[in-house]
C-alpha cells in the first residue's frame, strides 16, 4: 500500500482492514453497536466484504439484495443473488431480497426501455430504483442506518465527475454520511477510505466468493473511465486519490460549498410512496412506474 | 526464461528476473488496476518473478 507506505502480511492485513473500518465508523459518527444496520449487498467484493467486516466487528448487520433482472448472457443477477445468499447462509445471517420484476412488474432493462431514461443504457433507471428500494426497506423495516460498500475509488470517481462540471449541489451532498431526515434513511459508506484494490485484496484473503464479472451494462461507462484516469494519476503519484477525496471533505467541512436553503425547504413527501422529493407531485421513481404502467400508444 | 501474466482472457509474456511492478509496466497494465496472484496466493509489487511463473491478475475496477 504505497499510499500508506505500509506492507502487511495476510494475517495482519485481515486485522488492519476491520480496525481501520472501525476507526472510520467512529471518526465520521456513522453508527454504534446498538444500531441496526442494513447493508446493501450486490454480490460484489465491496458489499460482501463490508458485511463480513461489520459482522467481525460485532455490529448488528442484515443484508439487502435487490434483484435487478439483468442477464447479459452471463446470468448476472441470478449469479450475484446466488453468491449473496450463499454468503448469508454460510454465516447464518439475514438477507432480505427484493425482486424488482416481482415488485414493480418489469426487470430493470425493460423499465429503462419503456421509460426511455438514460440514453439507451439502464444505469440511470437502475440507480433510481436501487435508491428508492434501499430507502423504502431501511425505513419500513425499522433499520437505523443503511450502509453501502462504496470504496475510495467509487467516491473519487464521482467527485472527479462532479468537479469537472462543478455540480455544486451534488458536491455538497457527497460524503461518508448522508444524514437521515423525514422519510429518508441515514446512509453511510464505511469503506469510503479504502482503495478498490485494497478491498479486492481483502475479499481474496478472506476467501469471499464474489461476482467477478462486471455488470454487462457497465462496459464503457463514464465512472469506469474516470477510475482509469485516476489510477494513472495514482500510479505516478501514490496517494493522489486519497488526497483528492480527503481534501474535498476538509474543504466541504470548512464551508467551501453552501446549502441552497430554498431547495432544502422545498422537500415534501411523495403522495404515493411517502419518500421526500423536490418535484411538485409524485417522486421520480413513482412517476417512472406510473409511466410504464400506462398503456402504450 | 519467461513469465506469463493472465488478465481476463488476455495473456502477456515478460522476462523472468524482473519485479512484478516492472512486468506490469512493461505490459502496459496499470498496477493500481489489478491484484496479482501466484498459485492462489497474492504477491506484492516488489516480488521478483521466476522462470515459468504464471501470474493471474485480478481486475479490481467495478461499477457503472
Amino acid at each position: 500500500m504505497r499510499q500508506h507506505k505500509l506492507a502487511l502480511c495476510k494475517e495482519h492485513y485481515l486485522e488492519w482492514v476491520p480496525e481501520q473500518t472501525e476507526r472510520f465508523i467512529k471518526q465520521y459518527g456513522m453508527f454504534g453497536h446498538d444500531d441496526r444496520v442494513l447493508v446493501a449487498v450486490s454480490g460484489g467484493k465491496d458489499s460482501l466484504s463490508l458485511w463480513d467486516i461489520l459482522i467481525r466487528l460485532g455490529y448488528q448487520a442484515d443484508g439487502l439484495y435487490i434483484g435487478l433482472g439483468i442477464d447479459g448472457g452471463i446470468g448476472y443477477s441470478s449469479e450475484s443473488h446466488r453468491l449473496s445468499q450463499q454468503f448469508a447462509d454460510a454465516r447464518g445471517l439475514t438477507l432480505h431480497v427484493v425482486d424488482v420484476e416481482r415488485e414493480y412488474g418489469r426487470p430493470i432493462p425493460v423499465l429503462a426501455e419503456r421509460t426511455r431514461r438514460g440514453l439507451g443504457k439502464p444505469c440511470s433507471v437502475c440507480g433510481l430504483t436501487k435508491r428508492h428500494v434501499m430507502n423504502r426497506m431501511a425505513r419500513d423495516m425499522g433499520y437505523d442506518v443503511l450502509a453501502t460498500g462504496h470504496n475510495l475509488d467509487d467516491e473519487a470517481a464521482v467527485l472527479f465527475g462532479n468537479t469537472l462540471v462543478w455540480e455544486g449541489d451534488y458536491l455538497l451532498r457527497q460524503g461518508p454520511v448522508l444524514p437521515g431526515s423525514q422519510g429518508l434513511a441515514r446512509k453511510v459508506k464505511p469503506l469510503c477510505r479504502f482503495y478498490e484494490r485494497e478491498m479486492t485484496a481483502y475479499a481474496l484473503a478472506r476467501g469471499i466468493e464474489y461476482i467477478y464479472e462486471e455488470c454487462p451494462f457497465a462496459e464503457g461507462s463514464t465512472s469506469i473511465y474516470y477510475k482509469e484516469i485516476l489510477n494513472q494519476l495514482e500510479s505516478a503519484r501514490p496517494g493522489a486519490k486519497l488526497t483528492f477525496y480527503l481534501r474535498f471533505l476538509e474543504a466541504r467541512r470548512s464551508g467551501l460549498f453552501r446549502e441552497d436553503q430554498q431547495a432544502v425547504g422545498s422537500l415534501h413527501p411523495c403522495p404515493k410512496c411517502g419518500q421526500p422529493t423536490t418535484s411538485p407531485g409524485l417522486c421520480s421513481f413513482c412517476r417512472m412506474i406510473e409511466k410504464i404502467n400506462q398503456p402504450e400508444t | 526464461m519467461t513469465v506469463k501474466l493472465i488478465l481476463r482472457d488476455r495473456e502477456y509474456e515478460v522476462r523472468a528476473g524482473m519485479t512484478l511492478l516492472d512486468a506490469l509496466k512493461k505490459s502496459n497494465i496499470l498496477p493500481e488496476s489489478v491484484v496479482a496472484t501466484r498459485a492462489g496466493e497474492m504477491i506484492l509489487e516488489d516480488e521478483i518473478l521466476k522462470d515459468e511463473d504464471v501470474i493471474k491478475l485480478i481486475a479490481v475496477i467495478s461499477g457503472g
